[in-house]
């Protein structure tokens, strides 16, 4: 099997944001697989200890980015591709151009991403790709089986439980619980190193400026307001129950 | 003449979702008085949702009615929406942020070859721009955006725009038809719904949360029981599904889902920054946390600290009493 992973390197969850110069500022922030992007690697890799065949992992974005398809490489995928881009101002609608012009001429059975990217959160690269490449896809999926040549998956609906079979080729975005992602083991972080690591750029892929300008532009950036530090209630529990309940009737008008 | 301004709208249950009415806002937010503002629902047995929307949307509500869209999928819900789109021209295409809205406007922005904001809290028009806020890693900042051509397509996050007011007169009601394609690559198998009767935790007003303080699954139950009398959702923290306690579904957090409640109530959940990413933005935020120290307190309005099972269900009686003097 031909399976294919779409990773987006993104700043850790625990990293607090502080902006710079108009922008959001990367110093010393520690980078790491979009964590839902790393759920869809280690399916992949699965897949493959399963079935056999081929992961290629594939990113957009800067030269940093490539850390964390190296990241990919450890755990066991066979080869990473950068489309470099260290063009900030790329939304959902470039990048998803510029990665269906990668798969265009690509042999596929399998499409893997995350459900959605912890930092800009749009959700919406993975479905564009799928729509793009004219592929059926399920966004969310807590479980995937391969059976020649069709998938079973069951995806998340706000709670509900979906099981979906879907013919091949088609995508996939990975939600919480659909596995627990190995680390990379020394051995593997050694083997990463002599995988095939292949960079591409706008020529490579035949496409113009033009063609993957933006469609949405930021304006301006903000943090939000610091909350005001609240107040600790005093008491038995009863009491401070009862004062919880009072305050929330009488004062914040919210009940 | 004005631009077209089309609203696809979903239901939860048979009935109309809010959302829906917050989108509906939010395209009379981002249009000009000479501009049409359409929705569009889709789904199966439709007329009593359609006719409540007709209340709210001044031109027109168009309804793609299919046993075969009973239930969300992919392929079908885009099949039947592209032709609708193709013929309406929008300028601007309306979701909510929903498990519908999030797989259906990326579909419909790559048909229409469009750009997408996702996740809207808020649209602001001045002079000749529209701008779209929305939030970024889950709410540590926020950005303003605006798009540089159309279609745009936008959705609209839950519980953040105040939902349309009806309008003068209902809109008129019209059908358009959809013949499913012979040639779907998707079936949908098997759907075990745990979510009948219950709201969906973005769009609830209250949120009782439950973290490694817990303890168990069993431990939700005073949570569930709190949660269920004040109409609301229950969520988790990363811990707490981490720990098998409760399902992934739960998870609040960058990870996991945003929510911005009226009132939502942190139990035994420390406050790791992840977590706080997702529920900072609630408009009341009471924590319930043994430990004083717990980084919860700092971003909470109210705190108690104190053993989570004897005060959760004191908090549900106090509830109770208030609640059944009201009614």
């Amino acid at each position: 099997m031909n399976i294919f992973v779409i990773l987006k390197q993104t700043f850790d969850t625990e990293e607090k944001i502080s902006i710079q110069d108009g922008k959001i500022a990367e110093d010393g922030v520690k980078f790491i697989v979009n964590p839902y992007d790393e759920y869809a690697v280690e399916e992949a890799l699965r897949l493959k200890e399963q079935h056999g065949g081929t992961v290629t992992v594939v990113s957009v974005g800067p030269e940093r980015a490539a850390e964390a398809l190296r990241t990919a490489l450890a755990m066991g995928a066979d080869e990473a591709v950068l489309i470099a881009s260290d063009h900030p101002d790329y939304d959902e609608f470039s990048i998803s151009t510029l990665l269906a012009a990668y798969f265009r001429d690509k042999a596929f059975d399998l499409i893997l991403g995350g459900y959605f990217s912890v930092d800009s959160g749009g959700g919406q690269t993975a479905i564009r790709l799928a729509r793009l490449l004219d592929i059926p896809h399920t966004s969310a999926i807590t479980e995937l089986q391969i059976s020649q040549n069709k998938a079973t998956v069951i995806r998340d609906a706000e709670g509900d439980a979906e099981t979906l079979e879907i013919s091949l080729p088609a995508l996939f975005t990975a939600q919480q619980g659909l596995n627990e992602p190995r680390y990379p083991s020394l051995p593997g972080i050694m083997k990463a190193k002599k995988k095939p690591f292949l960079t591409l750029d706008l020529q490579q892929l035949h496409l113009t400026d033009a063609e993957i300008a933006p469609r949405t532009t930021r304006l301006s950036l903000s943090l939000p307001a610091a909350r005001k530090s609240g107040r600790i209630l005093q008491g038995t529990a009863q009491e401070q129950t009862s004062e919880l309940v009072n305050l929330l009737r009488n004062e914040e008008k919210a009940i | 003449m004005g631009n077209t301004y089309v609203i696809v709208a979903e239901t939860r249950g048979g009935r109309l979702r809010q959302v829906s009415l917050e989108a509906v806002q939010a395209a009379v937010l981002a249009s000009r008085d000479e501009d049409k503002l359409i929705a569009l629902l889709l789904g199966h047995q439709l007329q009593e949702a359609a006719t409540e929307l007709a209340r709210y949307v001044k031109d027109q509500v168009m309804v793609i009615d299919h046993p075969d869209l009973a239930m969300y999928q992919a392929e079908a819900y885009l099949a039947a929406l592209a032709p609708a789109l193709d013929q309406l021209q929008p300028h601007t295409v309306f979701f909510g942020h929903t498990a519908i809205g999030r797989d259906l406007a990326p579909q419909a922005a790559a048909h229409l070859n469009a750009g997408q904001i996702s996740d809207v809290i808020a649209i602001a028009q001045t002079d000749d721009t529209v701008s779209y806020t929305r939030p970024l890693f889950a709410g540590k900042a926020f950005e303003n955006r605006k798009f540089t051509a159309s279609p745009q397509i936008i959705t609209i996050r839950p519980n953040n725009i105040t939902p349309a007011q009806p309008t003068p007169a209902p809109a008129e009601i019209s059908e358009l038809t959809y013949s499913p394609s012979p040639s779907l690559r998707t079936v949908i198998k098997e759907v075990v719904s745990k979510s009948i009767g219950r709201i969906d935790l973005t769009e609830a007003k209250v949120v009782v949360s439950g973290g490694r303080g817990v303890k168990s699954k069993a431990g939700f139950q005073p949570l569930e029981e709190l949660a269920e009398l004040l109409q609301g959702a229950v969520g988790a923290s990363r811990g707490a599904c981490d720990a098998g306690y409760c399902d992934y579904s739960l998870q609040i957090g960058q990870t996991g889902k945003v929510v911005t409640p009226e009132i939502y109530i942190a139990c035994g959940i420390s406050g790791a920054i992840q977590h706080l990413a997702g529920m900072s933005q609630s408009r009341i935020i009471i924590a319930i946390n043994k430990d004083p120290e717990a980084p919860i307190f700092k971003v909470a309005d109210y705190g108690i600290v104190g053993d989570l099972f004897e005060v959760v269900p004191l908090l549900t009686e106090e509830f109770r009493k208030v609640l059944s003097i009201t009614s």
